[in-house]
């Protein structure tokens, strides 16, 4: 499928993706422009605070997009998943650009005009929006389109804690190695980023000064303006006015909905989606909070942001319990339920059957011709290999530390430290020779990877199994029961490359394989 | 005559500090009713802070500074404002205002209604010499830096003020038009009969409009008498001024008259 094929079929989600984006960039920078023009014009009256504020306004833009998102899910109220926190975490970007032309446009009115001004016998409140502001608008406006532009590329984001927008193209890009994804993804933000650049710097131009005093762009000023003010309305009111429905339905039966959330790999949606369509069938409201990353789907969870995510027994032992990794399936499942219950009050469904290993991959073709089976065949080949491995795995207990003393590995490189669905991609093409993947990934069989096998019994177990807030226990037993040891490591297998390589939606995958199974 | 006027603005004692800096020091200076009084002396002499005390742009730090009788501290800023033009060099008239709107500044503050205003406003500017239906609407910077300084003077008069204060206002204006604008401002003041205190540095203005000159060195008023006498004085500092001008004395002379 090439790319305008793919725009072609999927144009739709594309343009509501886009709203998406759209709305969280205007909302934010209302919000900016809202707190922040008047804490610029306190600033202007205040010149002590101008260092403070300003500075933290500039440590605010340091902070790494998606350690702040991270920081704001446990917050209450202005925190959790979802587009409120992305909008706040938006608008703190913005503040800086809005508040620092702010203070340099007001400033920057010529001495003799403010002191004329005051010699009138010009209030404050006057000289400020008679003079000051009006003055000072050009400039104030460059510092909103600057904030705009920075918004358009931070937005995407946002996807990463469920609040939508294009970024959710280029991660599932990213995810499912799909090249059409991401284009969509950045080029859109690109082009979004170029478009709002341009139509905020031709309402600039409009109110620079020269142009202001002569008729037409008088005239040419107030259409421009009722313009933006209707395509800012539409943009602002589509989103609530397609919502509203659906909302006013969920909150009659608000105690009924069930928030499902999602990890941010292809596995974690499908096993959401099986679990949401099964509970829909079941005529229970489902709202979606998918494509969480890290470790936000379980902060999400202990907040009670959602009801009830897929997670995998040694993850949850090792990463979230922080326990040394064990390798008895049974005995981690047992402990990591008794745990769960104790210590956060969530409860964990029974195994869905298959278990998502760490898989150690290399390319299909040195396999076969070193005649490679187990990881402890691999290590004499391995010194002079180029490995690569994603963040968590190399962060985590049972990552690479523990597995390269386990095996007496002696790499000569360096690992690269990447992100995971990319590390598939540099091992199929020959930059890496070595990574630690999962074992049902689908990609495994599409690149032609060859999972050695792990002799020492290094790795824990993983069983997949859902993790839920105990008052939704009840209501989701039904469901639980249906799903335990239905779905074994081949099906996984198949459903992961049914959307990474056959570029299935995880909603259809899943409806496919209910359909098969009879539920 | 002057002297049996009112008094409208009195220093006593007035003096300005910024921190150890003693930028007046001691001014004590009585403005009476239909005076031209001339602040003149070189770059940071203090003629302009002074200038800014009568209107509580700045406070004295010792002393005090009144008008019509009251202590500037006990006027309310705004209402003292109001009731006093004010022309700087450069004209200050905001770039963003058309001439018209400029003028109606202060009768726009004080909420006169529309048609007062519009009349207003072409009155103030026949009176300096601008056609109101060719100039109402244009924009500061579409006028000549003379054409600035007479809307600068017409925003000044609008609201009728008593007391004018002026700040070096043709002090960047090419000579022709400078003479040409001194001379037109003397006979308007004269015949609207306001007070007005005028900075300049230029001892050839000084003589075209002044009732009295006040001559500044320091922060301390040295002299303080009427142009006639101020010819006559053997201060070093007023004969150098005097020497400035003794080429020109006829022309002076004559503006004078």
């Amino acid at each position: 499928m090439n790319f305008f094929q793919f725009l072609q079929q999927n144009w739709s989600e594309l343009f509501a993706l886009t709203r998406e984006h759209l709305f969280l960039v205007f909302v934010s920078t209302a919000f900016a422009v809202l707190i922040g023009v008047p804490l610029g014009i306190l600033l202007t009256r205040r010149k002590s605070l101008q260092t403070p504020i300003l500075g933290i306004a500039s440590i605010l833009q340091t902070v790494p997009s998606l350690a702040l998102f991270g920081l704001l899910i446990p917050l209450p109220f202005i925190g959790g998943i979802g587009a409120k926190t992305a909008i706040i975490a938006l608008a703190l970007y913005s503040f800086l650009p809005v508040i620092r032309n702010t203070v340099t446009g007001i400033c920057g009115v010529d001495p003799k005009v403010k002191e004329a001004a005051t010699a009138m016998g010009m209030t404050d409140g006057q000289i400020l929006r008679q003079v000051e502001l009006p003055l000072a608008l050009p400039v104030i406006l460059t510092g909103i389109r600057v904030a705009v532009v920075i918004a358009v590329g931070v937005a995407t984001i946002a996807a990463a804690v469920g609040a939508g927008g294009l970024g959710t193209y280029i991660f599932r890009g990213l995810r499912q190695n799909d090249n059409n994804l991401l284009l969509a993804g950045a080029i859109s933000s690109a082009v979004l980023a170029l478009l709002a650049d341009f139509a905020l710097g031709q309402i600039e131009k409009i109110y620079a000064l020269d142009v202001r005093r002569n008729k037409t762009a008088q005239r040419k000023r107030k259409f421009v303006l009722v313009g933006a003010a209707g395509l800012i309305l539409t943009i602002l009111t589509l989103p609530f006015l397609l919502n509203l429905k659906s909302e006013t339905s969920n909150s009659a039966i608000a105690n009924q909905k069930i928030r499902v959330g999602s990890k941010d790999f292809t596995e974690s949606v499908i096993l959401a989606e099986i679990l949401a369509q099964n509970l829909e069938q079941r005529g229970i409201a489902i709202e979606r909070q998918f494509e969480l990353g890290g470790n936000l789907a379980h902060d999400a969870l202990v907040a009670g942001r959602i009801d009830v995510y897929p997670e995998y027994t040694g993850t949850a032992y090792t990463a979230i319990l922080k326990r040394q990794p064990l390798t008895d399936a049974a005995e981690v499942y047992r402990q990591t339920r008794r745990e769960y219950a104790e210590k956060f009050s969530l409860n964990l469904s029974p195994p869905l059957g298959f278990s998502n290993d760490f898989a150690i991959l290399v390319r299909g073709d040195v396999a076969r011709k070193n005649n490679l089976r187990t990881v402890s065949e691999a290590v004499p080949l391995a010194r002079d290999w180029q490995t690569g491995f994603g963040q968590d795995f190399m962060s985590r207990a049972d990552g690479y530390a523990g597995f390269s003393r386990a095996y007496n590995f002696d790499f000569a490189k360096q690992p690269r430290e990447m992100d995971l669905s990319l590390t598939y991609r540099a091992l199929a093409s020959g930059q890496i020779d070595l990574i630690a993947g999962n074992s049902t990934d689908g990609l495994i069989a599409a690149l032609d990877l060859f999972q050695l096998a792990d002799d020492k019994k290094y790795f824990p177990p993983y069983q997949a199994v859902f993790i839920n807030r105990s008052d939704k226990s009840e209501i989701l037993s039904e469901t639980y029961a249906k799903l335990e040891n239905a779905i074994s490591t081949d099906e996984m297998r198949r459903l992961n490359y049914a959307v990474d390589g056959e570029k299935l939606t995880p909603r259809d995958a899943a409806a496919q394989w209910l359909k098969e199974k009879g539920f | 005559m002057a002297e049996e006027s009112p008094i409208i603005v009195e220093f006593r004692g007035a003096g300005f500090e910024i921190g150890a800096a003693k930028i007046l020091d001691d001014i004590n200076l009585q403005i009476h009713k239909g005076e031209i009084l001339i602040l003149l002396g070189e770059s940071g002499c203090g003629k302009t802070t002074t200038l800014k005390l009568v209107n509580r742009l700045i406070e004295p730090t010792t002393g005090e500074v009144t008008v019509e009788g009251r202590a500037t501290t006990e006027w309310n800023p705004i209402n003292l404002r109001r009731r006093i033009g004010y022309v700087l060099q450069e004209a200050g008239l905001f770039p963003h205002f058309s001439v018209a709107e400029n003028v109606a500044l202060v009768p726009d503050l004080e909420n006169w209604d529309a048609a007062q205003k519009r009349e207003r406003t072409a009155e103030m500017l026949e009176l300096v010499g601008l056609n109101p239906q060719k100039f109402a609407n244009r924009f500061p910077h579409e006028l000549s830096g003379g054409q600035r300084q007479r809307v600068g003077v017409a925003r000044a008069l609008a609201a009728n003020p008593e007391l004018l204060l002026l700040d070096e206002p043709f002090g960047a204006l090419d000579a022709i038009t400078r003479v040409k604008l001194q001379k037109e401002f003397a006979a308007l003041v004269k015949n609207l009969g306001k007070t007005a205190v005028f900075v300049t540095h230029d001892l050839h203005e000084a003589f075209v409009l002044g009732t009295r000159i006040c001559l500044m060195d320091k922060g301390r008023i040295v002299l303080n008498d009427v142009p006639e006498n101020f010819r006559q004085s053997d201060l070093p500092l007023a004969q150098a001024y005097l020497e400035t001008i003794s080429t020109e004395e006829s022309l002076a002379a004559d503006g004078h008259r």
